[in-house]
């Protein structure tokens, strides 16, 4: 992998970038692998990157139905944080804040990440003392936090409606200084490129349709490309979860959801920093191309179809204007949506199941994006070990089973 | 937007109702007779079909009655629905 | 002036005038910016994203890349403004967008200098060192970005909504689309016929051709007469159809007075309609687009077809020399409007002129050029462009008939405008949001719509068919066809008849090769916006980037605020080349809402800047309490009082104040806002039996029983008070904030799973007004107003209910208990609440009854150890958690039941319901304090539990405080570490939860 660098660029430049290498190979796919990773979303390309960097597999293959990043990975609205209420998720989440603060130097892939901050407001006295446990559990836990109140806000976020007259005034927030925003493409192109450089193959429009298995064990994977052989296959497909599931004969606690996002027009900076109210059901940043990035609540009903209903688009708007009521006049340019699968307890599986050599990496629901580093790092671990890391051990199937389930819904701002 | 005919009262926008996720999930008659997983089987485990889904729906700003319905989560399209209790007409096959 | 002696459908007879950059301009009504700049000359209009390159107008409608504007300023301004689409009104104040100081002189246009260091995804590969560098680099890189600005003030403005259902809703007021409005309409159709335009024509209204025998504007103005006679059909002008989705559901944006000077605004300024239409005809008409070539940004190319528009529509002279390039015939009107409207134009055709029999056929498109005095040149193309802030020349070569290679001597031909057509796209953007897939269509080098998935016709140049004979036909016979669908009897019309068919003939030709290879030449365009480059795209292609989603998310080609309405198509053509693929195998990406930016406030709609649409619930004693001073919190949708401060006290003042009188006299508080669900039935206690963890059967009538709800995970999820009035009624109290779910909760379990069940539920919250009277004088306060009821302590226990009458009214007693002191709840029908309110509290006057909110409740619960559910629960509680298991059946099934016996709810070690008493009793923990066993500075510091409530407790005389607490049931006596919100931690000891009163004498009295 040649290096990207100033002066690479400049080099490069000089030849009228013709000499610039493919930044990941477009194999065909062997025969048999170490280990198939099904989804090449940046979970997906992250858990090949940690399997290949951290536990010396090389022979992996990333099987994408598509294009690579194109699912969830490129619909979502960026926001990293890791600020989360119950210890297991916090040092999971925490673990993916460390890793993305290195990301852009270990991947020698800049994914533009911006730790602008991430403000989660509160509008009534419970949400206040939510916020309060939360950030008393994140300092003991070693995740940076804050409490704002309403009066320190105004000042720090121009714009924002603080006025107590709104209908759910503004109380106060949590503030975590380290969240931010990353380019989600560059995440799954930078994970790609790095997993291709340790000789993982990724192979697009490789749809799987079956997963072979005798005795309880996993054999390999049907595809659209043939039958590829693996004794270990790891599925990251998140809406599509159930439906890889399905074909291994297994059910899990999920429902697909519809999730919407919409951008505003470019416009000049406006917003530095994140802010998210799950009160009024809408977040907002703004890109470093200058388009206000806002996220919707899930849609309630079970969908596969990349879209929602545009309700719910108005109520987010709505949210979006009581927040900030000087964006009337600006413009959406464009909305879409995604597929989120959605956990009981807002929480995600990253587990061994009932088959053996077959894994599941699923439920991050709306809040997937912030944990891709961490999400593959653990995985990564489960699949190469055949058992889960300290990290992701809480994170079993079986939790649905004992009912030691790790309720982010209850009183942490679980939503993205 | 979802156009949903409520078997009660009509046709009606997707906003005067609310979801209710996989029908036809009976609770256990005797739920002591159930080892842990087969309750949790009951409590969250899902088909969250990609395809056709018997789902419930209740027309909440309307007559509140809960109903059923089998739509194509792909296409959002429904193709039947059916009062609590019933089953959806086959397809003649 | 560059304006025409005559002609167009500006009104000469109204000039106004307008400031671009603080220069006062001229116009007339009915120029859009676009055509009011190019009529006074004005060419360079703006600064491209990245490169900060010199840009002018390229089209004249949704797909214009370049001119975008600021318009007007404060509180009114808007940013990106597109000048193709507004229209320019008197005394309007434009700004560029994206230069400074001014569009002429640039600073940022160093970066055009270094462009070549700045390809297509260079940020990627660079800022990466040193790290902590990055939020710097960033900063300068946000600056750099975006387009307009946001305002920084109150919008004066409004919006509004309205829900429409129609017959036939029509998009676009084209040849197509009139038609089939007209068709419909005529057979009786509900039809709204919505255009984002001015008015309606679309197309026709710069177009030269005449039909049955008139001129288009004759026509048109026949077609609007007959359609404003036709009393079913809703016409919306300057109105986009921006969205389409499921059920035939479409939203419009309406303008309504943007184009009007500020002083004549009235009403709102847009209207967003959402539309159930039975049948939709999508009469979107195609966009243009250019063929690309070296330097093809500089102001002064433009799209043929915009040329025409400026020159018919608007009456500007753009030029006194034109070179028209086209891979295709309808480029060749251009040429013979700018020729007819005194230009000296060349005809660069990339195509070989096949055509035998051209020079007889005096009505081709080739004959007609030649008689205007074009000069037509075969089988070349403009290679290059000379000029900077205004083209000067063109430069063309031969090229070869495949359109791989140009050849021979470069020809320098001086022009001031460069008209370029290669083809049109097929608007489908509304089609592909319905669902249809787009097919390409190799023959006419476009998409084309698929099948409709939805209820659904595509007509015309938006079904690539664009010779108007063909958009008349088929919107004829698309409105007929959606009238029948949609119940109506199609009746007969005449197709319009034309003068001479158009023709549309193209060979396909996206960009003209250098000499060399691609990226080597001068810089060539593919989306001007983002400064998206064909030599980017080759780039992309080369670094392994293959789907065309890949390649649009690496160069941004196609995020602009044109959606890639120029650029797309031809990226994907041009991709596809440098793959080596066809372009059927490239495919297309999604178009996605909106067609065309839409407004904000359109969206959110009338409750902007006010409340949520999310009404606000008062109860009937509301106006009581704002004329005493309440504060108010929001629980649930209601406004509750938080406490009632006389002058100058604090909260804790108030609250001290409030408890004391209660627990030594006696004190009034709402209770309205509880939930209060009526269950009547022969099986109402069965069904309770089955909701609630408690027994209900053996309640006896008019007696009270606290319960128990909990999720089928076995977690408390509501809890409150039931009185039994009947054998065959209860009346059921839940919380505030979950009355909704719980009445919800109970049908569903009612209608899904037992049917067979005879029970009936009504929401009554809102029916009853409640005052709940507390403490040791209530007794005396509620007898002295209600009659008909025994107060004795032992006629009228706790735990049960009276019937009786409040000065005729009747009321129903609840004695109950939230405090722990003596109390009765009030009920009265809710519109008498206030006179109730009023009753009692001149009752209590001798007893200074004293009126409180919910924090002072809160206190007098936690001072009892009452839970509140959602504050001292939080889903994964269990009732045996609370320390309740006395409200445990062990006897019979209920929800959540079966849960409780799982591994994790049997564990030892579970967070358990504790009180917490401070060493210091002064201090007062922070709800949310997180709990350890040792203070210490490790980090991560193991938690065990949280402070749930915590009050400074004027009745006991110091803190109190509830948690969740590792098996604290088990700890009594221990000393624990809490952490304050300065950082500290201080030593607490786990105590009960009952603070005052162990025994409960207090209400039993």
């Amino acid at each position: 992998m040649s290096k990207y660098s100033i002066f690479s660029l400049a080099r490069n430049a000089m030849s009228h970038h013709d000499n610039w290498e493919r930044a990941w190979r477009s194999p065909t796919p062997q025969k048999s692998y170490d280990a198939i990773i099904v989804g090449g979303g940046g979970h997906g390309l992250a858990t090949a990157y940690y399997m290949a960097k951290e536990h010396g597999m090389r022979n992996i293959a990333v099987l994408e139905k598509g294009w690579i990043g194109g699912g969830n990975t490129g619909r979502n609205t960026t926001i990293v944080r890791s600020n989360y209420l119950w210890d297991e998720a916090a040092f999971l989440y925490e673990k993916s804040m460390k890793l993305w603060e290195g990301l852009s130097q270990d991947l020698n892939y800049n994914v533009m990440f911006s730790q602008r901050g991430v403000y989660n407001l509160g509008h009534t006295l419970q949400d206040m003392r939510d916020i309060q446990r939360r950030v008393n559990a994140n300092r003991l836990n070693g995740v940076d936090g804050e409490v704002v109140d309403a009066k320190e806000l105004a000042k720090r976020i121009p714009y924002l409606n603080c006025s107590p007259d709104s209908r759910y005034p503004i109380l106060g927030a949590s503030f975590q200084a380290r969240g931010g925003t990353a380019r989600h493409d560059a995440v799954a192109w930078g994970f790609a490129r790095g997993a291709d450089s340790y000789g993982v193959d990724i192979i697009q429009n490789c749809e799987v349709t079956g997963i072979r298995r005798e005795d309880g064990a996993v054999l390999g994977v049907e595809t659209s490309q043939g039958y590829i052989e693996s004794k270990k296959v790891g599925v990251v497909t998140a809406g599509s979860s159930s439906v890889l599931a399905s074909m291994a004969g297994l059910r899990l606690p999920l429902e697909s959801h519809p999730l919407q996002a919409f951008v505003s027009e470019p416009i000049k900076p406006v917003l530095d920093t994140v802010v998210m109210s799950n009160a009024v059901h809408g977040y907002i940043s703004q890109s470093d191309k200058g388009d206000l990035v806002i996220g919707a609540g899930i849609d309630s009903y079970n969908g596969y179809g990349q879209r929602g209903s545009f309700t719910t688009i108005e109520h987010t708007m709505t949210a979006i204007m009581e927040l900030f009521p000087v964006f009337s006049r600006v413009r959406m340019n464009r909305q879409w949506g995604g597929i989120v699968d959605t956990c009981p307890d807002a929480c995600p599986i990253i587990s061994k199941t009932p088959i053996k050599g077959l894994y599941f990496n699923c439920g991050w629901g709306t809040g997937g994006f912030k944990a891709t580093p961490g999400s593959g790092w653990v995985f990564a671990h489960t699949v190469a070990n055949d058992e889960p890391h300290e990290l992701n051990a809480a994170f079993a199937l079986d939790r649905f089973i004992s009912g030691a389930l790790i309720d982010e819904h209850g009183a942490a701002g679980v939503a993205h | 937007m979802l156009l949903i005919e409520c078997p009660y009262c009509g046709t009606r926008d997707e906003s005067e109702f609310t979801y209710g996720g996989e029908a036809h999930i009976v609770r256990p008659l005797d739920p002591d007779a159930l080892n842990d997983v087969e309750w949790a089987d009951y409590l969250f485990f899902r088909k969250n079909s990609k395809g056709i889904l018997q789902e419930q729906w209740n027309h909440s700003a309307g007559c509140r009655r809960w109903f059923c319905a089998e739509r194509d989560t792909v296409t959002y399209k429904f193709k039947s629905f059916y009062k609590v209790g019933e089953r959806p007409v086959e397809d003649e096959a | 002036m560059s304006r025409l002696e005559r002609g167009g459908r500006i009104d000469r007879g109204q000039q106004i005038s307008f400031t671009f950059d603080s220069k006062q301009y001229h116009a007339f009504q009915g120029d859009t910016i676009a055509s009011a700049l190019l009529a006074n000359g004005v060419r360079l209009i703006g600064r491209s994203w990245k490169y900060h390159r010199p840009r002018g107008i390229i089209g004249d409608g949704a797909e214009e890349p370049n001119g975008l504007f600021q318009v007007e300023q404060g509180a009114r301004t808007i940013p990106n403004v597109r000048a193709t689409q507004a229209q320019v009104y008197d005394g309007m104040v434009l700004r560029s967008t994206n230069a400074w100081p001014s569009v002429q002189f640039d600073i940022m246009s160093v970066f055009g200098l270094f462009s070549r260091f700045l390809p297509a995804g260079f940020y990627y590969k660079t800022f990466m060192w040193p790290a902590k560098f990055w939020m710097g680099y960033e900063h300068i890189i946000r600056k750099a970005s975006g387009l307009g600005a946001s305002p920084k003030e109150l919008d004066p403005d409004h919006y509004e909504k309205t829900n429409a259902h129609c017959d036939v809703l029509v998009v676009g007021s084209g040849a197509s689309g009139l038609m089939a409005a007209l068709a419909a309409g005529k057979a009786g159709a509900r039809v709204i016929l919505a255009d984002e335009q001015e008015e309606f024509g679309g197309r026709l209204l710069s177009s030269r051709a005449r039909i049955n025998g008139m001129s288009s504007t004759q026509w048109l103005q026949q077609m609007r007469a007959q359609l404003s006679e036709l009393q079913d059909v809703q016409l919306l002008p300057r109105s986009t159809v921006f969205g389409y989705h499921d059920g035939n559901f479409l939203t419009i944006a309406q303008r309504l007075h943007d184009h009007l000077p500020l002083a004549q605004r009235k009403g709102a300024r847009e209207k967003l309609w959402r539309v159930r239409a039975k049948q939709v005809v999508l009469a979107t008409g195609a966009h243009e687009r250019p063929i690309i070539f070296g330097n093809n940004d500089r102001p002064g190319v433009m799209l043929a077809s915009a040329v025409s528009s400026y020159v018919n529509r608007y009456g500007v002279k753009l030029a006194d020399r034109a070179v028209v390039f086209t891979n295709n015939d309808s480029a060749y009107q251009a040429a013979i409007d700018l020729a007819d409207a005194g230009t000296l134009v060349t005809l660069v055709d990339s195509r070989v002129d096949s055509r035998v029999d051209s020079s007889h056929d005096t009505a081709s498109d080739d004959a007609r050029a030649k008689a205007a005095g074009v000069k037509i040149m075969h089988g070349c193309a403009v290679v290059n462009v000379i000029g900077k802030a205004q083209i000067l020349a063109a430069e063309i070569q031969k090229i070869s008939a495949d359109g791989k290679s140009i050849s021979g001597v470069v020809q320098r031909i001086d022009c001031d405008l460069l008209a370029t057509s290669g083809g049109w796209n097929p608007a489908i953007h509304l089609f592909s949001q319905s669902g249809g897939k787009a097919i390409w269509n190799d023959d006419k080098a476009c998409f084309e719509t698929g099948k409709a998935v939805q209820e659904q016709f595509s007509v015309g140049a938006a079904n690539a068919s664009f010779a108007l004979q063909d958009c008349l036909r088929q919107g004829l016979d698309a409105g007929q066809r959606a009238a029948a669908a949609s119940g109506h009897q199609p009746v007969d019309l005449d197709l319009p008849t034309l003068e001479k068919p158009e023709s549309t003939e193209l060979t396909p030709l996206w960009r003209v090769p250098n000499m060399g290879k691609p990226g080597h030449g001068p810089k060539a365009f593919v989306d001007p916006q983002n400064d998206v480059g064909v030599s980017d795209i080759f780039l992309a292609a080369r670094e392994g980037f293959e789907s065309i989603e890949h390649v649009k998310r690496y160069t941004a080609l196609g995020f602009g605020t044109d959606q890639g309405k120029m650029g797309n198509i031809s990226g994907m053509a041009i991709l596809s080349e440098a793959l080596g693929n066809k372009i059927s195998d490239t495919g297309t990406t999604t178009f996605r809402p909106n067609y065309t930016p839409v407004t904000f406030g359109a969206i959110a709609g009338p409750e902007i800047g006010s409340t949520l649409s999310d009404p606000a619930r008062k109860t009937a004693m509301h106006t009581w309490h704002q004329e005493h001073g309440a504060l108010f919190e929001d629980v649930g949708q209601w406004k509750r009082p938080w406490y009632f401060p006389k002058a100058g006290e604090t909260l804790q003042q108030a609250v001290d104040r409030e408890c004391l009188a209660t627990r030594a006299s006696v004190g009034i508080m709402d209770a309205s806002t509880l939930g209060k669900i009526e269950v009547v039935g022969n099986d109402a206690s069965e069904f309770l039996n089955r909701l609630y963890t408690n027994a209900w059967s053996k309640l006896g009538i008019d007696c009270a029983r606290y319960g128990f709800m909990l999720g089928e995970d076995g977690m408390v999820m509501d809890d409150g008070v039931t009185i039994r009035f009947a054998e065959d009624r209860y009346f059921m109290h839940t919380t505030t904030g979950g009355a909704a779910s719980v009445m919800s909760w109970m049908e569903l379990w009612l209608q899904t799973e037992w049917p067979e069940l005879d029970v009936y539920l009504t929401s009554v919250t809102d029916h009853w007004a409640t005052a709940a009277v507390v403490g040791p004088n209530s007794r005396k306060v509620v007898s002295a107003v209600v009659d008909g009821i025994d107060f004795d302590k032992d006629a009228f226990p706790f735990m049960t209910s009276r019937a009786g009458t409040l000065l005729g009214v009747p009321v129903r007693v609840n004695r109950i208990s939230f405090s722990g002191e003596l109390s009765y709840e009030v009920n009265i029908d809710a519109n008498y609440g206030r006179f109730m309110w009023e009753q009692l509290m001149a009752a209590g006057a001798d007893y200074d009854i004293t009126p409180y909110g919910t924090e002072t409740m809160h206190v007098l619960r936690a001072e009892k150890g009452y839970v509140i559910v959602g504050q001292d629960t939080d889903g994964s509680v269990t009732p045996h958690d609370l320390g309740m298991s006395w409200a445990v059946s062990k006897t019979k099934d209920f929800l959540g039941r079966r849960s409780l016996l799982r591994e994790d709810c049997v564990r030892d070690n579970r967070k358990q319901f504790v009180g917490l008493l401070t060493q210091d009793p002064a201090e007062v923990l922070q709800e949310g304090a997180q709990i350890v066993n040792h203070a210490s500075d490790d980090i991560p510091l193991p938690m065990i539990g949280h402070v749930t409530s915590s009050y400074h407790s004027a009745c006991v005389g110091r803190s109190i405080a509830l948690a969740l607490l590792k098996n604290g049931h088990q700890r009594f006596g221990e000393t624990v570490q809490v952490t304050t919100p300065d950082g500290r931690f201080v030593s607490a000891e786990i105590s009960s939860t009952v603070f005052i009163d162990p025994n409960g004498e207090r209400q039993n009295v």
